[in-house]
């Protein structure tokens, strides 16, 4: 579309272009460190770093490296300065320019739903995809009830999604005490009359009554009996614990990720974790059937949404293509996932803690504190 | 006693930057301007601005939730 106005772009549009691959390019305004750290990644998009206050006299440095002939897009950290730029672009008589509506912090939040795939008994399973921090939640749905696993914060998406399906949220589980993201599987059980499953020993410290998630003791949503059943999988944390659902899928928390496997130092314990890590991904993962699905709980990179924007793959592939799981020795996997980590995400201790109940930051210092991609991978830079 | 006071409180992003740039252009070499914002985002954007201009931070402190800079014009 061709304009002469600039125009908002919201967080989904651009979900949207990214997955089906449309050509765009991003104007960040950000100032460089924040944009080092983290930035809008994917399909076609090239993107250029200027920050704002280097553009208050003028945006002529920033005309010299925007092409006309494709949408662009300014982005910044809430909008306003994204606006001002994209204000003073279209002055200087460009079209097809965008500011993205909310900035990076709406980026930070928005959640894509897409279907895995079917259950037995005309069940359903959803993962939701927040695509600008990595972070992944899944559903399960089966006449009229749901199971949501590995909530995050937006809850009012969740609810309303059940709401359109017709069912009502009855567990919320947690794989793992979570150090990038809030969890909202507290909030969602609490507001739903839901049971709010989390592994014992990741919650020895937590101030709230929950369901001890444990291996052996399985679950089930709807009268079609969709199965729940925990696998203890310590290494990324000492309590995380796997999910079989359905015999079909493997959600493997941060555990286990398509292109990577998860860190075991964010509860700073990475030396006593990494024999646990190393038996879960060499023995117990290997113990179950090749033909699960693999969820896990994060991706690193677009790259690995496949063209439907789904993060999931065959837990044999893994074993052929993902390098966690191709380390020879326990001495080199010692290395490996405890020498030359990426940096720790941000407000990791802060969002432990919140997650334990010992913090209670509001609504805006919660969005500040995960602000940021979740780096619990390996292999994340 | 700094030679400007530039207050931006209340104000969001570019304004707490585009106003201390207002100020400080006023300013003759060697005179400091003091910056008072509330937009936590603005901080550290404006550490950034000061530090590929010629100017030169000072004093950088908060408090109650205002964040106060001193910048000497270079």
């Amino acid at each position: 579309m061709t304009s002469r106005t600039m125009q908002p772009m919201t967080a989904q549009q651009l979900t949207k272009k990214i997955l089906a691959s449309e050509e765009l390019f991003i104007l960040d305004v950000r100032n460089e460190e924040d944009y080092g750290n983290w930035k809008i990644e994917g399909g076609k998009t090239e993107i250029v770093n200027i920050p704002y206050f280097d553009l208050l006299e003028g945006v002529d440095e920033a005309l010299d490296r925007i092409p006309n002939d494709k949408d662009v897009l300014v982005v910044c950290a809430k909008e306003g300065s994204s606006i001002f730029v994209a204000e003073q672009l279209v002055e200087a008589g460009r079209s097809r320019i965008h500011y993205l509506q909310g900035g990076m912090r709406a980026w930070s939040e928005h959640l894509e739903p897409v279907k895995i795939g079917d259950l037995r008994g005309g069940g359903e399973l959803y993962q939701f995809v927040r695509i600008g921090k990595g972070c992944l939640s899944y559903m399960v749905l089966s006449s009229g009830e749901a199971a949501m696993i590995d909530t995050l914060r937006m809850t009012d998406v969740f609810e309303q999604f059940a709401r359109e399906k017709g069912a009502k949220i009855v567990h919320t589980l947690d794989t793992h005490l979570h150090a990038d993201h809030i969890s909202g599987g507290r909030t969602l059980a609490v507001q739903n009359g839901a049971t709010y499953w989390l592994p014992a020993k990741d919650a020895e410290e937590v101030t709230f009554d929950y369901a001890p998630l444990e291996e052996g003791q399985e679950m089930r949503v709807g009268n079609s009996c969709i199965r729940i059943q925990p696998v203890y999988s310590p290494g990324h944390t000492i309590g995380s614990t796997s999910l079989i659902v359905d015999d079909q899928y493997l959600l493997s928390g941060d555990i286990l990720f398509v292109a990577s496997i998860g860190r075991p130092d964010l509860a700073g314990k990475a030396e006593d974790w990494v024999t646990d890590l190393r038996t879960t991904l060499y023995e117990t993962y290997r113990s179950l059937s090749e033909n699960l699905i693999v969820l896990p709980a994060h991706f690193g990179q677009t790259g690995e949404l496949d063209e439907d924007g789904r993060v999931a793959a065959r837990l044999g592939d893994l074993y052929a293509s993902n390098p966690g799981l191709r380390i020879g020795s326990e001495t080199e996997f010692r290395a490996e996932v405890t020498g030359n980590l990426p940096p720790q995400p941000n407000a990791y201790q802060e969002i432990r803690h919140t997650n334990m109940g010992l913090l209670m930051p509001d609504c805006e210092e919660q969005r500040e504190m995960e602000l940021g991609p979740n780096r619990c991978a390996v292999h994340d830079k | 006693m700094a030679d400007i006071i530039v207050d931006a409180k209340g104000l969001a992003c570019p304004m707490p930057i585009v106003k201390a740039k207002k100020g400080i252009d006023a300013l003759q070499s060697g005179q400091t301007m003091e910056l008072h914002t509330t937009d936590k985002g603005s901080m550290s954007d404006f550490k950034a601005w000061v530090n590929q201009s010629k100017h030169e931070l000072i004093a950088a402190r908060e408090e109650n939730g205002i964040f106060t800079f001193l910048v000497k014009k270079g």
